[in-house]
């Protein structure tokens, strides 16, 4: 070590301090997000082991069994269904609710600014609804016996089941753009408003409309931003959890392991398996890393300028 | 304006999650204030988790009593979620030292080791409880893992006015259920008798007990399982037939459309259990007055069943350092007239206790018009009959849920549901270890 850092002595004395300053972070760090995730793994590669009838005082013991778990898990055809349920799901909402998030921040920076007050404040106000309720309010909304939505349609002569098999994804969907567009909104109308006006000054004395300046313009300089929120929300999306887990009550048509974080949670506080709870949460977040950082080694170059 | 907002939210958020963490609770700190004045030096400390409604009300007679043992009640949400967390604290070290625990999740807990076995101390209490009721705390064996509290007999619930409106008659067997169904259905396609919810399991394995089902069984040292037997395919058979027939609804109990088709008339009857009354009036609260209730629909009418759904008992954590006081609290508080009266009184159980279930007097206000509601269920409770429950239920009751709902969902076979649970349930427990009769 010490023949590439000629001026060891130095550097250590100037280090302390930032260590110092740094200590309550990485104390924090190491203790709730560290120490847990070490313990996850941990969990992971144990299993509870018992003996005859499993009744009384030491029945039970916890055993080592290596990979065990993680064949049980990737081996699970219910973990992969979840998984192809929660694409379909996503592709949906990271569709709809981004493309919406843009229309709206588009929009929004072309209108009279009293009004794009306004609108921008309605658009956010969902996301400042907590996810239960918000899905315990559409959950009524959906519900056929209790449902004005359905009555109206019934009206018109549809008779739709909101929770019925074929839609429910749509429903759940519907839920999470709702929630979700105003942040994503706010996050391109930010970028947005950053935007140097010369630019669009520039680009109407060369004859262009608003629709090619938002297109040409508006849309590449915010790119960044579309990517880093369709980064967000595909984490979010693979974690979806909160509206499945409030909407299954209501409804023959999701089950208990509809999402894969749903399967943890079912393992871990339904049927008391905290270990294979443990290995598919590794998987799940192994599976998240992965799809993030793809997403972002595509669109890196095209995101980030010229690359490296 | 709008980032201010949202780190107001997030502050919000941090805020409360913080809370919820200071506060998930170390067992047994909270003293009672009044344990200190005129009490020996060192009153025996005990934290109690329930979900029965005014339990701290009634803990408070205990306490004014005994000073020298002070309970302290923390009310829990109940259901599934109370059973989680009571045995995640017990996994973690801090478990309450008495905790209600309903009996199908009471092998659970026992498997676990995170109950005692009280059967040196809670002996005595046997003579207080029918032998039914006592079975399912002592599971079979000749250990006692709590004391029963309440059971829930199943119960037959009707809309007399509008079975009179069109001409019905109560139903008394299963046989006449199902045209009593049909014969509705053909007079007015909008309403029906009743209906099948794949979100209750309970109520499932009653109806199986009531068609004599043994789920499980203790074989020497070894555990057997039949699910799958030939009571339990019956009842799926039957109730599989009529939801594909469409003569009775399919959508889960419990939920705002099933309070207003209850509410409203729609549905007009529901197959539930002694505890339904209070369930009536607070979401069906306009049929007051207009219902009724009758022994379950029979397969055999000459030998009357029922089968229980819900029920729970008191048990102590096998880590309390005061078991024989939790143990005297436990007795007092499910055997003592006063104790039972006010548990059925306030707490609006039905009490497992023989005596206590002969004192009640006073009908549920729902009924108040039907006069002889206790008669009726002491009548209908004396024929119940249970089951052992397994060491997974929890296992046994989610396949339940994830394999009805789809059967229902796609029209398919009931009895290959029941097969899904059978199947689940083996499988988990040859995972864990258990031995199993083939």
């Amino acid at each position: 070590m010490s023949p590439h850092r000629p001026a060891g002595a130095r550097t250590r004395r100037a280090g302390a301090a930032p260590y110092l300053f740094l200590a309550p972070a990485m104390v924090l760090f190491a203790l709730f997000t560290a120490l847990p995730i070490g313990y996850t793994a941990y969990l992971s590669l144990r299993r509870t082991k018992v003996s005859g009838l499993g009744l009384g005082k030491g029945a039970r013991k916890e055993v080592f069994v290596g990979l065990a778990n993680y064949a049980t898990a990737l081996g699970d055809g219910e973990l992969w269904a979840g998984w192809l349920r929660v694409l379909g799901y996503g592709a949906l909402v990271l569709v709809v609710m981004l493309g919406l998030a843009l229309l709206f921040a588009l929009l929004l920076d072309t209108l009279h600014v009293r009004f794009a007050r306004f609108s921008r404040a309605a658009i956010f106000l969902p996301y400042a609804v907590p996810g239960v309720a918000a899905s315990l309010l559409w959950g009524f909304l959906y519900l056929p016996g209790v449902s004005p939505v359905n009555d109206a349609l019934s009206a018109l002569g549809a008779r739709v089941d909101l929770l019925g098999a074929g839609t429910v994804t749509f429903s759940m969907a519907n839920v999470a753009v709702w929630g979700g567009v105003g942040f994503n909104m706010l996050v391109l109308y930010t970028t947005l408003r950053a935007v140097p006006r010369e630019y669009y000054e520039a680009a109407r004395i060369d004859g262009a409309s608003e629709t090619q300046i938002a297109l040409r313009i508006k849309v590449p300089i915010v790119t960044p931003a579309i990517i880093l929120t369709t980064v967000f929300s595909i984490i979010a999306t693979v974690q979806v959890f909160t509206e499945p887990m409030t909407l299954r009550p209501l409804t023959n048509t999701i089950s208990t392991t509809w999402s894969p974080l749903m399967k943890v949670y079912r393992d871990a506080f339904v049927t008391g398996d905290l270990y294979s709870a443990a290995a598919t949460a590794v998987v799940i977040a192994a599976i998240s890393v992965v799809l993030s950082f793809g997403f972002l080694r595509v669109v890196r170059d095209r995101a980030f300028g010229e690359g490296r | 304006m709008g980032t201010r907002r949202l780190s107001a939210v997030a502050a919000v958020a941090l805020a409360a999650a913080l809370a919820a963490g200071c506060s998930g609770g170390t067992a047994g700190e909270t003293a009672s204030p009044a344990a200190s004045a005129g009490a020996p030096a060192r009153p025996v400390k005990l934290t109690y988790w329930t979900w029965v409604p005014n339990m701290d009300k009634i803990v408070q007679s205990w306490n004014a009593a005994h000073p020298d043992i002070q309970v302290t009640v923390s009310k829990q949400a109940g259901g599934d979620d109370a059973a989680a967390k009571f045995l995640t604290a017990a996994k973690a070290g801090n478990p309450p030292d008495l905790v209600q625990a309903e009996y199908q999740m009471l092998p659970s807990f026992v498997a676990a080791d995170a109950v005692a076995d009280i059967k040196a101390e809670a002996g005595p209490a046997k003579a207080e409880f029918g032998e039914g009721v006592w079975s399912l705390v002592t599971l079979g064996t000749d250990a006692v893992y709590a004391i029963p509290q309440d059971s829930g007999p199943m119960m037959f619930y009707y809309r007399r006015d509008l079975f009179d409106k069109y001409g019905l008659k109560v139903p008394t067997t299963w046989d006449e259920y199902a045209a009593t169904a049909r014969a509705l259905h053909e007079k007015n396609p909008k309403v029906l008798l009743g209906a099948f919810s794949s979100k209750d399991p309970g109520s499932f394995a009653g109806l199986a007990q009531q068609a004599g089902a043994r789920w499980w069984s203790i074989d020497g040292e070894a555990w057997k399982v039949a699910i799958a037997d030939e009571p339990t395919l019956r009842v799926a058979g039957y109730w599989g037939g009529l939801v594909k027939e469409g003569v009775i609804g399919d959508k889960p109990y419990f939920t705002p459309e099933w309070n207003k088709a209850l509410n409203d008339g729609t549905q007009l009857s529901w197959i539930s259990a002694v505890w339904a009354p209070g369930v009536l009036a607070s979401n069906a609260p306009d049929g007051k007055g207009k219902w009724a209730v009758a022994p379950l629909p029979q397969w055999n009418a000459s030998e009357p069943h029922t089968g229980f759904w819900g029920g729970s008992s008191t048990a102590v954590a096998a880590t309390s350092p005061s078991r024989q006081a939790a143990v005297r609290f436990a007795t007092w508080l499910n055997t003592d007239p006063q104790a039972v009266a006010l548990l059925a009184g306030q707490g609006a159980v039905y009490p497992a206790s023989v005596k206590g279930q002969a004192a009640l007097s006073k009908d549920p206000d729902y009924f108040a018009d039907r006069p002889g509601f206790w008669k009726t269920a002491a009548e209908i409770g004396a024929t119940a009959r249970g089951f052992t429950f397994g060491p997974n239920v929890n296992v046994t009751y989610n396949a339940f849920k994830d394999a009805f709902g789809k059967a229902i969902q796609d029209r398919s076979d009931f009895a290959a549901a029941v097969r899904a649970m059978q199947d689940a349930t083996v499988a988990d427990m040859r995972k864990s270890g258990f031995q199993i009769v083939p």
